[in-house]
């Protein structure tokens, strides 16, 4: 029983850390350009839904309404005007860039809230459901609910819409892809755009179970990248086995070992994925 | 063949060894700083610009050059001792985790020597017994001389310079040898270099090692001067990401360049530090964004694009 628990656990949690690591891996495989931002958008989708709450009376879902384009807005304008002037520099460079620009960003996030660890509160609390003897937050299944929900919408906007054609095609053959038309450098911001839309939402998502603070923003990276590599490069289906697997082995591992031990494990995962299988669970050769 | 750029930076150093006479605790802080930094952005030239592996372990390095020494100095050993056994350790331990992890290229690679200091960082804090864990780890002050503070800021400025002057020397002799030439055949185009006969493997390896022995020396030393570390003060990332930004302030892979990076970087940072506490990792950040924008061969092309720029009109 205790065993079920933990798996229900474990599938909750790796839901949510799909929905982190989609956009992530998305920017990555078609850019292949690492966006150190990515936990600073995602805690600063946190804070959006914290203060549409406060001050609204916004609940998240509804929030995740005015998340995506924001952060659509947001992504777009910084591939744009700042990563698409290196984007065919070496690897260090686009690396560094970013940083840089989490630095800033993450700065500026702790200057305006300061570095207080915040929780956003729902009013009534929405309780919990007991299926015998295994005892879910309802907020948590929704959260994974919504989480499933935008990692769907991302595989669908990728194989049905045009911008989601152009990015696929970019990805597998940038050069035959200009010849068809396609315009390289605003599908390259289209990329990014979705990626940090996704970021947002799930950070709005996350903020009704974790507490919010701008020191939150490394983990969540850290995170993004395992299940990345886990999964495989710029799929998001592999985007959604690696989320599970990582949320399964951190759960099961913090049984086994206590739960201080989890950055370890799941660095020691990445480590062993990276040697053995680079291509991920579900990725393709060739976008190493 | 030895260039005039290089006697310059060695003559600077060697002036910089003068500071103790004219200067106070402040200046000998600064001072110290400064070979800390070169040291490690130096270091970092290496892989980095010589092998062209975007390598950050730095950090990684520091903190356990800093815990290994630190906990030697706890057990009373003495500072050459702390110091020779730190740089052994990070030599063999590079070694080691260079075969496994220079097999990755890029980005790959980049994040793997990330998560060696997050991975370091948890295991010194839940090694409590040992390390002090969270609570940070307080380094007696028996091992030093006599003389009060003045004496001991002299101290550990000149300690500081030694390791730069040391880690410069073996450096610039490296650059200059054939391992040098082969790192840079390996950034150029790896198997290439590979099929021509360059042991790449082995190649990379010496590097990652060598970028790694001295950083970890200054660790040692940086956590006898300060006399208390904790895990989140020597394996911060930025130490990892400091010497990037130095080696890109000063110019890609030169050694000079890496010198240059650090005296300029750390001027910078401590006009922010001074003046702008609160926001000092913005700035930080925003000094990274437009170098990369702006100033991509970093300060060492600026007398070069002055040159063109003549030429042109």
């Amino acid at each position: 029983m205790f065993t079920l628990q933990i798996l229900v656990n474990g599938i909750v949690l790796g839901c949510l850390y799909a929905c982190i690591a989609a956009g992530f891996s998305l920017v990555w495989g078609v850019l292949n350009v690492i966006n150190l931002m990515h936990g600073s958008f995602i805690v600063l989708g946190s804070y959006l839904a914290w203060g549409a709450y406060n001050s609204m009376g916004l609940s998240p879902w509804l929030t995740l309404a005015i998340a995506a384009p924001l952060f659509y807005a947001i992504g777009y304008a910084v591939q744009r005007g700042l990563l698409n002037r290196v984007i065919a520099a070496p690897v260090l460079v686009t690396l560094t860039l970013t940083f840089g620009l989490d630095l800033i960003l993450n700065n500026a996030m702790i200057l305006a809230f300061k570095a207080d660890y915040r929780r956003l509160i729902l009013e009534p609390p929405l309780g919990t459901v007991a299926l015998g003897d295994i005892v879910v937050p309802i907020d948590r299944l929704v959260a994974m609910g919504f989480a499933l929900v935008l990692t769907g919408a991302l595989y669908v906007i990728l194989r049905k819409s045009k911008v989601g054609r152009a990015i696929i095609a970019v990805r597998l053959d940038r050069d035959a892809a200009t010849l068809m038309g396609v315009q390289v450098k605003s599908t390259y911001a289209a990329a990014f755009g979705l990626g940090a839309a996704m970021a947002g939402c799930a950070g709005v998502l996350l903020a009704l179970i974790f507490p919010i603070s701008p020191l939150s923003a490394t983990p969540y990276l850290g995170k993004a990248f395992v299940v990345c590599v886990l999964g495989g490069l710029g799929s998001v289906p592999g985007a959604v086995v690696g989320g599970l697997v990582l949320g399964l082995v951190e759960s099961f591992g913090a049984m086994a070992f206590g739960p201080e031990h989890a950055v370890t494990l799941s660095f020691a995962l990445l480590i062993l994925f990276l040697i053995f299988r680079p291509q991920g669970l579900l990725g393709k050769r060739g976008f190493e | 063949m030895i260039r005039p750029r290089d006697v310059l930076l060695f003559a600077a150093i060697l002036a910089l060894g003068a500071l103790p006479l004219v200067g106070e605790s402040y200046t000998l802080r600064l001072g110290t700083f400064l070979c800390m930094y070169a040291v490690m952005s130096v270091s970092w030239n290496v892989i980095g610009g010589l092998a062209g592996y975007p390598s950050f372990a730095t950090a990684a390095f520091f903190g356990l050059g800093a815990y290994v020494g630190g906990v030697l100095l706890t057990k009373g050993a003495a500072l050459l001792v702390a110091l020779a056994f730190a740089g052994a350790i990070a030599f063999g331990g590079a070694m080691l985790l260079g075969a496994v992890l220079l097999r990755l290229r890029g980005h790959y690679f980049a994040i793997a020597s990330l998560a060696v200091a997050e991975v370091l960082r948890e295991l010194t804090n839940t090694a409590t017994d040992l390390t002090g864990g969270g609570m940070g780890l307080n380094i007696p002050l028996g091992t030093l001389p006599a003389g009060g503070p003045a004496a001991e800021a002299t101290f550990f400025f000149l300690a500081m310079w030694g390791l730069l002057l040391l880690t410069l020397v073996v450096v610039v002799t490296v650059e200059k040898s054939k391992l040098g030439f082969g790192l840079v055949c390996i950034r150029q185009n790896e198997s290439a270099a590979d099929m021509i006969g360059v042991n790449a493997t082995l190649y990379k390896s010496l590097a990652f090692a060598l970028s790694g022995v001295f950083v970890a020396m200054a660790g040692t030393l940086y956590a006898a001067w300060v006399h208390y570390i904790e895990p989140p003060d020597v394996y911060d990332v930025l130490f990892s990401v400091k010497p990037i930004v130095m080696a890109l302030l000063g110019g890609l892979g030169s050694t000079a360049g890496a010198v240059l990076g650090a005296f300029a970087f750390l001027g910078i940072e401590e006009i922010v530090w001074r003046n702008y506490l609160q926001v000092h990792s913005g700035v930080l950040g925003f000094l990274v964004v437009v170098l990369l924008l702006f100033l991509p061969h970093g300060l060492v092309s600026i007398g070069r694009r002055f040159k063109a720029a003549r030429v042109r009109q």
